[in-house]
């Protein structure tokens, strides 16, 4: 193809280049600059310098709560989902007839979970009279408050969002099931059993898995609005607010477009530091097959 | 642990040994305890939805009165109340905006992705680097850092309450998630055939419709089903753009019969909640394939 311009491929990547300009990076730079304002879509956005941080990390209660939370939410429900997904998929990579099967009825809840419909179901199941505690009773527990006690409420959401193990799942069962089944065979004959096979053999072959898992979720997490949203509308006692749902009441409820682009700038600037060291620390344990480090 | 049956399966000719025997069972238990685990967590995934799909069949006195999925006395009356909704419209108005929304997003996102895609896997160009670069960093980049200024740019442009909002970004190619899924998955496809009809004469265009598309059509396919799912679920770009009930999709439809049914018609609210993952559940049993695949290779949120 070497009669073409050079220029050619560019004009078939216009689309996204454009597309980012428009609708990524425009927005980037400027809420960056909002941050810095007071915007409340009526008068032209006043330059107040640092003030909205200011207020946010000395005299702002709700964010001190909301950030906590968000950060207790990413902790407790990314171990726990990628865990067992893991464990899952561990578990049916084995030679079983009914793998597509299994597969299919875990994918189902990741495909829907998403769905608003699924967080009503949520809202239901997990009621006072709801079909958990009828559960619980009839095995002669005693019902749960589930969203009545501040530290329930916020289980919920990370149930819901285990429950989507699915696509995770997915992803490392492909990985498993790439993996050299003549590394096996040899860490076996050298005597290693099941527990040391997969800790020393299966485990650093799907770092690179791993990895790619937890930055997609975690940065998923930080973001997660619906759950609280639609499920528990932040409460009680603001123990599921969400850093997003605090955004999205600052902007479009109160419209105060300047404060709530500086939270958003802090839920941002905390996913890139997590983001930074997650990929800072993958050379020390992520895997790559052909890498010359050893 | 796939190795033990392996062993097995090579010595299966040979008269057993003690040894053998013991590892057939251990391979029996094994397989024992994988099917009875993988059943019950499925059965426990699963229910759920099951008794989702009962209850809407239910009376509100009933629902909250056993935990079994199966309806006493099955009634019709949470779809009929349900549909006909407090607003002037009938859900299925609503099911009509939703494909509004969703169709002209998809065809946009297949359009724009295959071209982009065609653009980074097939040719050498200034600035090249940089710009795969941004497609890596959009695909980590939080949406939540954008939403404010995408909603004061499209409110100048006076699209608010509009379905452009959702459309137009799409068309972009913004969705850099299936950008790259569509580019990982040309690397993979040999460039013969393009450089033989490109010897032949064909144009750039050419080849990229007749060739690369058809070749590319599974990947093409993967890229349409999530993009429907998604903006199918998609709730908070709905709840930011669009104000008037009128032109309401599915998903915000379903939170306003929440807020106006509170408490009490709990069968209606769960038979929209049924009506609403239908198509969802509908095109994955159809195309399941292709979503797996999907994301297999490219990996996925969800």
């Amino acid at each position: 193809m070497g009669g073409d311009s050079k220029y050619l491929g560019l004009w078939y990547v216009a689309p996204y280049v454009i597309g980012l300009l428009l609708f990524t990076a425009f927005p980037f730079v400027a809420s960056f600059f909002l941050s810095f304002t007071d915007y409340d879509l009526l008068s032209r956005p006043e330059w107040v310098g640092t003030k909205n941080y200011e207020k946010l990390f000395t005299r702002d209660r709700t964010f001190d709560k909301s950030l906590k939370v968000t950060l207790i939410y990413v902790f407790t429900t990314v171990p726990l989902k990628l865990t067992f997904a893991l464990f899952i998929a561990v578990v049916l990579n084995y030679r079983l007839k009914a793998i597509n099967l299994f597969r299919t009825a875990y994918y189902v809840p990741s495909i829907l979970g998403g769905s608003i419909a699924i967080a009503v179901l949520w809202r239901y199941i997990f009621a006072d009279t709801g079909l958990v505690n009828m559960v619980i009773t009839g095995l002669g527990g005693e019902p749960v408050n589930w969203f009545g006690e501040p530290s329930n409420a916020l289980f919920t959401i990370t149930l819901l969002r285990c429950w989507q193990f699915g696509s995770a799942m997915v992803i490392f069962l492909a990985a498993l099931q790439s993996v050299d089944k003549s590394l096996y065979e040899a860490a076996a004959i050298d005597g290693a059993g099941p527990w040391r096979i997969f800790r020393h053999v299966t485990l650093p072959l799907i770092t690179p898995v791993i990895f790619f898992n937890l930055i997609m979720q975690t940065v998923q997490a930080f973001q997660e609005f619906n759950g609280p949203y639609i499920i528990t509308q932040g409460g009680p006692l603001k123990s599921t607010y969400l850093l997003p749902l605090y955004i999205y009441d600052e902007a479009f409820k109160s419209f105060d477009m300047g404060y709530a682009s500086a939270i958003a700038w802090v839920l941002f600037a905390i996913i890139m530091v997590l983001t930074l060291i997650a990929f800072w620390s993958s050379k020390k344990w992520v895997y790559y097959a052909g890498d010359k480090r050893s | 642990m796939a190795n033990i049956s392996e062993v097995n399966v090579r010595a299966a000719a040979i008269p057993p040994t003690e040894i053998e025997v013991k590892l057939r069972r251990q391979r029996r238990i094994s397989s024992t305890l994988r099917y009875s685990l993988l059943t019950i967590v499925g059965l426990i995934m699963i229910y759920p939805l099951i008794w989702m799909i009962g209850a809407s069949f239910k009376t509100n006195a009933e629902m909250f009165s056993s935990a079994g999925f199966w309806p006493k006395e099955p009634t019709l009356q949470g779809y009929i109340d349900g549909w006909k909704t407090s607003t002037p419209y009938t859900f299925g108005h609503f099911f009509l905006n939703s494909l509004w929304i969703v169709i002209p997003k998809v065809i946009g996102t297949a359009i724009s992705c295959t071209l982009v895609a065609y653009g980074f896997a097939r040719f050498e160009f200034p600035g090249k680097k940089i710009l795969f670069a941004t497609v890596i960093a959009t695909l980590l980049l939080p949406n939540v850092v954008t939403r404010i200024p995408q909603y004061l740019l499209f409110r100048e442009l006076g699209w608010l309450d509009s379905f452009l909002p959702l459309w137009v970004p799409s068309a972009f190619a913004g969705d850099a998630f299936f950008v790259f899924m569509v580019i990982q998955f040309l690397r993979a496809i040999p460039r013969d055939m393009e450089e033989a009809a490109r010897v032949d004469g064909a144009t750039t265009i050419q080849t990229l419709l007749y060739i690369v598309v058809p070749m590319l059509a599974p990947a093409i396919i993967s890229v349409c089903l999530f993009q429907f799912m998604w903006t199918m679920n998609d709730f908070l770009g709905p709840l930011i753009y669009i104000s008037s009930v009128e032109h309401y999709p599915v998903s915000l439809a379903l939170k306003l019969s929440i807020d106006t049914t509170e408490a009490f018609n709990w069968n209606q609210i769960l038979a929209m909640s049924v009506l609403t993952l239908t198509p969802s559940l509908i095109v994955f049993f159809m195309a399941q394939k292709y979503f797996i695949e999907g994301i297999s290779s490219g990996g996925v949120k969800g």
